[in-house]
C-alpha cells in the first residue's frame, strides 16, 4: 500500500472522531425513569402495560368523545364513577405533574403540550 | 375531390344539429341526477344554500337546539347583574385580562343598546335603552358563519346546537373572527398564562395563537348545570337558558309571551339568544 504511514494513523483519527459520541458519554446512560405512583389508588383506567404504551391515545380518544361527541359519560372502576378528563380524573390520583409525567416526558425528550392550556396541579 | 361543396355542408349541418341535441339532453339527464341527489340529503347536514332559508338549519344529532333570552329589563333593574355575569363566566373559563385593550379576551361583556342592534338605529332612542348596557355573547348561530370559515374544523357544532371550540385543533388563522359579525371571538395575542387571575383548576387555560369565545358552558351543561353567566343571575330570570326546539321549555314560554330581538337578523346567521329590550 502505497502512503500507508498516513493513511492508517488518518484512519484511526477519523473512527476516534467519528465514535466521539461514545468516549464522551459511554457509561453515563441514566437510570430509567421511576416515575412515582400514587399511594391510595391502586387501579388505573387500564392495566399498566396499556396506560404507559396507549396514554397519549387514550387522552385524544378521551378528548374527542367529550368535546366533538359530546359523550360526557363517566366509566366506572370499582364502584367509583370517572370522567373522560386529563385534569379531573388523571391528575386527581397523580397528583405530582413532576414527579409522574415529566420523568419520563422528560427521559424520552417528548414534550407534550397538554401543559400549554391544561393545569397540573399545584406542587 | 370527390366531395361537392353540398354534401359537406349537410355533413356539417347534421353534426352541428346532432351536438347541439345531445348536450340538451346531456345537460337535462344531469340536472335530474343533481335534482335527485338534493332532494335525498335535504334531511341531512350540509347544502349551505338551502340552510339559511328555512329558518332552523338541519337538525342536530340530538335534536336540541339550546339557545338563551336575555331579558335587558333586568339588567336594567340591577345594574349590578350584568357584572356578576361577566365576572362568573370569566373565572369559570379562565379567561385572562390583560392590561392592554388591544390584547383583550371576552365572552361575554356589557355593551350599549347601538352596539348591539345596530340594524335598529334610532335618531331619538328612549332613556331606558340609551342608558344601560346589556350582554352580549356568542350567538350560536343556527347558520354559524365561522364554521363555515375556519379551515380545521376547530370550530364547528355540536350535537346540541352549541358552536364550539376545538382549542387542539385551533391553528390561529382568524377566519372565524373575519367571518363573525358579532365580533364574539377573540385572539390570544399574548400567552394568557400570567394573566388569568383566580385560576379555575377544573378548566384549561387557552395558549398563545388561539381564537377563543363564548362555548355556551358546554362543559357545565353537558354535566347538567346551566350555564356560569345564568347561574351568577340567580333567580332573577334575567337570562333564561333552554332547548329552542322543545316547545314546553321555559324559553319557549318566554319567547311565545314576549316581543324579543334577535341581533342582526337580516345576515341570516339564525342567532339562538333572543332579547327582550
Amino acid at each position: 500500500m502505497y502512503d500507508s504511514g498516513k493513511i492508517i494513523p488518518g484512519l484511526i483519527v477519523f473512527v476516534l472522531f467519528v465514535t466521539i459520541p461514545v468516549w464522551l458519554n459511554g457509561g453515563t446512560a441514566s437510570a430509567p425513569p421511576k416515575p412515582v405512583l400514587p399511594k391510595d389508588a391502586k387501579t388505573c383506567v387500564l392495566p399498566a402495560a396499556e396506560i404507559r404504551a396507549n396514554h397519549m391515545k387514550l387522552l385524544n380518544v378521551w378528548r374527542d368523545e367529550v368535546l366533538r361527541t359530546g359523550d360526557r359519560a363517566t366509566f366506572t372502576i370499582e364502584g367509583k364513577p370517572y370522567q373522560k378528563s386529563l385534569m379531573l380524573t388523571c391528575m386527581k390520583c397523580h397528583t405530582s405533574k413532576k414527579q409522574f409525567c415529566d420523568t419520563c416526558h422528560t427521559y424520552a425528550s417528548v414534550k407534550p403540550y397538554c401543559w400549554d392550556c391544561h393545569i397540573a396541579p399545584a406542587e | 375531390m370527390d366531395n361537392k361543396r353540398r354534401d359537406f355542408l349537410k355533413v356539417a349541418g347534421i353534426s352541428t344539429l346532432a351536438g347541439l341535441g345531445g348536450t340538451a339532453v346531456i345537460d337535462r339527464i344531469v340536472n335530474a341526477a343533481n335534482v335527485a341527489h338534493a332532494s335525498s340529503s335535504a334531511g341531512q347536514a350540509g347544502g349551505h344554500a338551502t340552510d339559511a332559508t328555512a329558518h332552523g338549519g338541519p337538525p342536530t344529532a340530538s335534536g336540541n337546539r339550546y339557545g338563551m333570552v336575555v331579558d335587558v329589563r333586568k339588567f336594567r333593574q340591577d345594574p349590578s347583574l350584568g357584572e356578576k355575569a361577566v365576572a362568573a363566566c370569566h373565572r369559570v373559563h379562565n379567561v385572562p385580562e390583560f392590561p392592554d385593550k388591544k390584547d383583550e379576551i371576552k365572552w361575554i361583556w356589557m355593551t350599549e343598546f347601538n352596539n348591539a342592534f345596530p340594524e335598529k338605529p334610532n335618531l331619538y332612542l328612549d332613556e331606558a335603552a340609551s342608558n344601560n348596557t346589556l350582554p352580549i355573547f356568542c350567538n350560536h348561530c343556527d347558520n354559524p358563519p365561522c364554521v363555515r370559515a375556519c379551515p380545521t374544523k376547530a370550530t364547528f357544532k355540536n350535537k346540541d346546537g352549541v358552536i364550539i371550540m376545538d382549542y387542539h385543533r385551533c391553528i390561529g388563522c382568524r377566519f372565524c373572527m373575519a367571518a363573525c359579525p358579532y365580533g364574539s371571538r377573540s385572539f390570544n395575542w399574548r400567552n394568557p398564562e400570567e394573566f388569568v387571575k383566580n385560576l379555575n383548576k377544573d378548566f384549561p387555560r387557552r395558549t398563545r395563537g388561539v381564537v377563543e369565545k363564548c362555548n355556551f358552558c358546554a362543559e357545565r351543561i353537558g354535566i347538567g348545570l346551566q350555564p356560569a353567566c345564568v347561574e351568577a343571575c340567580g333567580d332573577s330570570k334575567a337570562m333564561v337558558f333552554g332547548n329552542l326546539n322543545d316547545p314546553h321549555s321555559e324559553i319557549r314560554k318566554l319567547l311565545k309571551e314576549n316581543h324579543t330581538l334577535q341581533r342582526n337578523p337580516s345576515l341570516g346567521t339564525l342567532p339562538s339568544v333572543f332579547y327582550i329590550v
